[in-house]
């Protein structure tokens, strides 16, 4: 009753560097399995954060967990302040924008409607006055402009993915939290995705990043989390977790760390045997 | 230290060039103006590239949504016309409407009275009220069945998937086979309406495990009870007497004949509170086309949405089949092709399926008075054996089509 009549709590400004989303002591089973064992994870403004880790680690549990679709076994997780189920759904969807790995739309949608249902938390509040606005700048953030009106379900993998990132940047969230958003892209629309999640950061927003490409968490995340087999076993900036023996230990594949030739960030290079001495 | 906040609306917006305002305003646009200050690698290019303007785009190949608003008033009004002028006895379309406002009240001097000798008792007693219910029926099939393809996020479904429609002709079978008259002649419509209802209340309960229901779960626990029902059918037609196995068979076909005022007065209220409150759900229902998940993320309750919707689909159903029994197909083509000509946003796709099933079931019932001389046939068998073959026409076409449905 009293949303009702107040409307949706909106999120509240926050100075940079205040944790949005709080996981606590987070352990997740799947038929006697522990998939995450113990996780404590801040999400805090103003930072991106990637959260990386071998194939079958928990990424993919780590996300839901952090958007409250997922059962803990214990732990807890807090959205601004309060247990995540103290929201109500769209006060979440203030709270955070979700870019699933794959997202199929069901029926012959455009590329501009898809990115417009972006903006639905927001309908009829003050804020939707600026809808036209905020999905043209998320069309354009993404390059997607020039096939608004082409069907969704037509577009290629690739294109998909940036309507997709569109949509959730229309969202205008408190935190965006993508799961491997660069996947199904080439070179430079990874830089460009990777750039526009920094920048959505830098308005004192937080970005979630899980993403397999080091070179691109090592480029551009602020703060690196690194999963492996459910526990978070690093959680620095990339300069201090990215080191040849925690990555190789990891990994379990021996790598070697240099730095950026332009930027001086790391980059990963795992040890290769010439070509001619591969036995 | 700068303080910086959450800005995110001015974030997403900040990258359409010429549609900010100009001066930029303190406060937020400052945030606004960090997308450009700080640490992009192609900020210049960026700002050469001229302005997207911010314009309100058509899907490619779609008909305006005004245009086919006013396309399909037009048509319900000229077939509902055409079927009250049409019968045993024709009566010409300036009488039928002076008929129609007398009836009101209003007389119009240049408006004529119907000429013929009970012309005007024969529009009001038989072809309005007939008219009046398969308006009703048509839009009440046809968005159920938008709201069914909506909730499913499947083109395919159509009500009769959880079992309203075989749950009604149980209730009515039922009711026929025992004769049970305690409710005059409204009893067996209400057993069908309560059948219909309580049928999708089963499924639904069936299908849900843990607070949730997948939704092939769902459609496959509505094949299961609907063969039950089906056999209850049979066995109901096999024990009856030859004259209710008749009124059974026949009821199954679906007929407008006999319509009465008193009927439409019954599912009136209720037709018309299940689709407005429908109408209320369309945008949730876009949301759900990215997926439950997805759905969810944007703040939609999708289990919540999902009951709301199947009650709205029974009532419409089970109100629609009461008196007119099985039609089938409306349901399924209706939102399909209004789907096709203004794409699948539900803001318009379910008020357009309302008019286009009137407009449809109108028709159809047109043809089933008239085709054969002197015989009403089954307005059911109708509908499948036109709306099947175009089904199928739809099936083949829409796959052959890039991106699939549409």
């Amino acid at each position: 009753m009293i949303t009702l009549l107040k409307g949706p709590r909106r999120p509240s400004p926050a100075p940079h560097g205040t944790p949005l989303i709080s996981v606590r002591d987070a352990v997740v089973e799947f038929r006697d399995r522990r998939i995450l064992d113990g996780i404590g994870l801040d999400i805090r403004t103003g930072e991106v954060l990637a959260i990386v880790g071998p194939n079958g680690a928990g990424q993919s549990t780590l996300l839901p967990v952090i958007t409250g679709d997922a059962e803990l076994v214990r732990g807890t997780v807090s959205v601004d302040g309060a247990a995540w189920h103290a929201w109500s759904g769209r006060e979440l969807a203030m709270r955070r924008a979700v870019l699933l790995q794959q997202v199929d739309v069901s029926f012959p949608f455009t590329a501009l409607e898809v990115a417009e249902m972006g903006r639905s938390p927001w309908a009829n509040l003050p804020e939707s006055q600026h809808d036209d606005r905020i999905v043209a700048g998320a069309l354009a953030r993404t390059e997607t402009q020039s096939f608004t009106a082409r069907k969704y379900s037509s577009l290629s993998g690739g294109e998909r993915a940036r309507v997709a990132l569109s949509r959730v940047l229309a969202q205008t969230a408190a935190a965006m939290l993508l799961d491997e958003p660069t996947a199904a892209l080439d070179i430079r629309h990874q830089e460009t995705v990777l750039t526009t999640a920094r920048q959505y950061a830098q308005t004192g927003c937080a970005v979630v990043v899980i993403i397999h490409d080091l070179d691109l968490a090592g480029a551009y995340a602020d703060r690196v989390a690194v999963l492996s087999d459910g526990r978070i076993v690093a959680d620095g900036t990339p300069e201090d977790v990215f080191t040849a023996p925690l990555l190789s230990h990891v990994y379990d594949y021996p790598v070697t760390v240099v730095p950026d030739p332009t930027t001086g960030a790391p980059v990963i290079v795992p040890v290769r045997t010439p070509k001619e001495e591969t036995p | 230290m700068t303080v910086r906040t959450h800005t995110a609306q001015d974030a997403a917006a900040a990258e359409a060039p010429g549609t900010r305002p100009a001066p930029p305003a303190p406060g937020p646009a400052q945030a606004a103006d960090d997308w450009h200050d700080h640490g992009s690698p192609r900020r210049g290019a960026r700002a050469a590239r001229p302005a997207p303007p911010v314009e309100r785009k058509r899907g490619a190949g779609r008909t305006p949504v005004s245009l086919l608003f006013l396309v399909l008033t037009a048509l319900l009004v000229v077939t509902t016309l055409t079927s009250a002028m049409i019968g045993q006895l024709f009566i010409p379309p300036l009488e039928v409407i002076g008929s129609f406002f007398r009836g009101l009240g209003f007389t119009f001097s240049w408006l004529p009275a119907p000429s013929q000798e009970f012309g005007h008792e024969a529009l009001w007693e038989v072809r309005f009220p007939r008219v009046a219910m398969t308006v009703l029926v048509g839009a009440a099939l046809a968005i159920a069945g938008a709201l069914m393809q909506g909730i499913f996020g499947n083109p395919l479904a159509e009500p009769g998937v959880v079992g309203v429609s075989s749950g009604a002709a149980v209730g009515a079978s039922f009711a026929i086979l025992f004769g049970f008259t305690f409710a005059g002649s409204f009893t067996v419509p209400l057993f069908a309406f309560v059948c219909g209802l309580a049928t999708t209340a089963l499924v639904y309960m069936l299908a849900r495990a843990n607070g949730r229901t997948e939704v092939v779960t769902l459609i496959l626990t509505g094949v299961a009870v609907n063969a039950v029902a089906g056999a209850a059918i049979s066995f109901i037609v096999f024990k009856a007497p030859t004259q209710a196995r008749e009124q059974i068979v026949f009821w199954q076909m679906g007929s407008f004949n006999g319509s009465r005022w008193e009927q439409v007065s019954i599912i009136l209220p209720i037709i018309v509170v299940a689709s407005l409150l429908a109408l209320l759900l369309a945008r949730q229902l876009d949301l759900l086309a990215l997926g439950e998940k997805s759905a969810r993320h944007l703040g939609v309750n999708v289990e919540r949405l999902r009951i709301i919707a199947m009650v709205y689909v029974a009532l419409l159903v089970s109100a629609a089949v009461a008196f007119a029994g099985i039609i089938a197909f409306v349901g399924l083509v209706v939102p399909h092709l209004i789907r096709m000509l203004i794409g699948p946003g539900h803001r318009a796709l379910l008020p357009a399926s309302l008019l286009g099933g009137s407009v449809l079931l109108v028709i159809a019932d047109l043809g089933a008075r008239t085709l054969v001389e002197f015989a009403d046939l089954p307005i059911g068998m109708l509908t499948s054996l036109v709306g099947g073959p175009f089904f199928f026409y739809l099936l083949r076409r829409s796959r052959a089509a890039p991106g699939g449905w549409g």
